[in-house]
């Protein structure tokens, strides 16, 4: 990218795209609002340096799943939080994109919440669909990580200057559809924005990814692009979801999106796996394709870096 | 050579009763629907009133079945190789979906 770009980079819109399918780490480093790839995972990660802080990503972690795809989600999910709690800058938190659980059951919530808790950090929670599909509707994960939210779930809360907002777009799908957020989430989101300044750097995590990666399979949320013109005045935006267990990247003028691996097994490549479902790798090249996602934030730039490591 | 006693008689007066009422119920057919690859297969199904319609779900990612008309029939989530049934006793064009992937929809017609 020229300096010319860097310096349109506010009104420069969808000119730099790049996804990375499973089996790859990219570092993306945010400036200026324009993303750009600085290096391929495996050089030198990038560092909070003194006036910023890391927060870490995991997804997917489908606790009670026992398939070929992985026999064991829990000792992956170990696996996970171990390369978190040995990460060389320190997450200040941890995000985790739903699907904690596989199917919504006691023991699952309980296994997942013993594995993660190991790591001692706060973690924020959002729902997937298959932490809502108890019989009472989702009460299971609301009665664990839902108390202090609003709605069904949703929140936002700050941390150093960054505003983060935590949004649901797993309940009340509608036929034919995609992901859906609903008309009272997108009303408090408004509200929830409208007291920030356009400068403040904003990261939005949900689980099934707010703009469309794959329509065909569901791959999108249907009233995600209203929630993205809520978003388009501020000058940093980085979308994290999961679901799709895989990484896919795209920038899109200030806004960055990123969806991160499983730390359960990995789903086929859209349009060419038979459908989005479990895909069977060899056992020794499953860690390959699992990991979890690391982002630096350094204040004053508004530079946010990704760094996607595999567990293997 | 078979003697007709009154109490034979009676026996297989009874065993025709018998089976003529469990043709009668056999009548109502019952359909079932594969869940596999994130289809419903087959995606159409015609039946007549009476009828059931029993989904399976042969995919090792949970499923469900949420018809489009409200409060019609909603199962909870299946896992793999689990079923769920439903009696159609009314006509009519009934479109469901998945409640976790609603990309994924179908059809039963029920029709005399």
């Amino acid at each position: 990218m020229t300096d010319e770009q860097n310096k349109r980079g506010l009104d420069r819109r969808g000119a730099l795209e790049c996804m990375a399918w499973a089996g790859t780490g990219l570092l993306w480093t945010v400036a200026g609002g324009v993303p750009k790839v600085s290096r391929v995972l495996g050089s030198t990660a990038a560092s909070a340096q003194t006036s910023g802080f890391t927060f870490a990503q995991i997804s997917d972690s489908h606790i009670g799943f026992d398939k070929p795809a992985n026999p064991n989600p829990a000792s992956t999910l170990e696996e996970a939080i171990g390369k978190v709690v040995s990460a060389k800058d320190k997450p200040a938190f941890m995000i985790h994109t739903g699907d904690i659980t596989h199917l919504s059951k006691p023991k699952e919530f309980d296994d997942a919440a013993r594995i993660i808790g190991a790591s001692k950090l706060d973690v924020h929670y959002v729902p997937g669909e298959h932490d809502v599909i108890d019989e009472d509707n989702g009460k299971a994960y609301m009665e664990r990580y839902g108390k202090n939210a609003k709605g069904k779930g949703w929140y936002a809360f700050d941390h150093q200057g960054v505003h983060f907002v935590g949004l649901v777009n797993v309940f009340d799908l509608k036929a034919g559809g995609m992901g859906n957020l609903g008309a009272e989430q997108l009303a408090w989101l408004e509200d929830d924005l409208k007291a920030r300044t356009a400068s403040t750097p904003v990261v939005v995590f949900a689980h099934i990814p707010l703009w469309t990666v794959y329509g065909e399979w569901g791959w999108g949320t249907d009233d995600g692009v209203r929630a993205l013109d809520l978003l388009k005045r501020f000058g940093s935006v980085t979308i994290l979801n999961g679901h799709i267990h895989q990484i896919f990247q795209k920038v899109e003028g200030n806004v960055a999106f990123h969806t991160a691996r499983s730390t359960a097994f990995p789903q086929g490549e859209p349009g060419k796996a038979p459908s989005a479902g479990p895909m069977l790798v060899p056992a020794d090249k499953l860690r390959t394709v699992l990991g979890v996602a690391s982002i630096v934030v350094k204040q004053g730039t508004q530079a946010l870096a990704i760094t996607d490591t595999p567990l293997a | 050579m078979i003697i007709a006693t009154p109490r034979a008689a009676f026996s297989r007066a009874l065993c025709i009763a018998l089976a003529l009422g469990f043709n009668a119920a056999a009548h109502a057919a019952e359909v079932v629907v594969t869940i596999d690859n994130f289809v419903f297969n087959p995606p159409a199904v015609t039946i007549k009133p009476g009828d059931t319609v029993t989904w399976r779900n042969a995919d090792d990612i949970p499923h469900s079945i949420v018809s489009t008309t409200p409060g019609a029939f909603r199962s909870k989530a299946l896992d793999t190789d689990d079923k769920f049934s439903f009696t159609f006793t009314t006509s009519g064009a009934f479109e469901y979906f998945c409640g976790l992937h609603p990309h994924m929809k179908a059809m039963i017609t029920v029709a005399p």
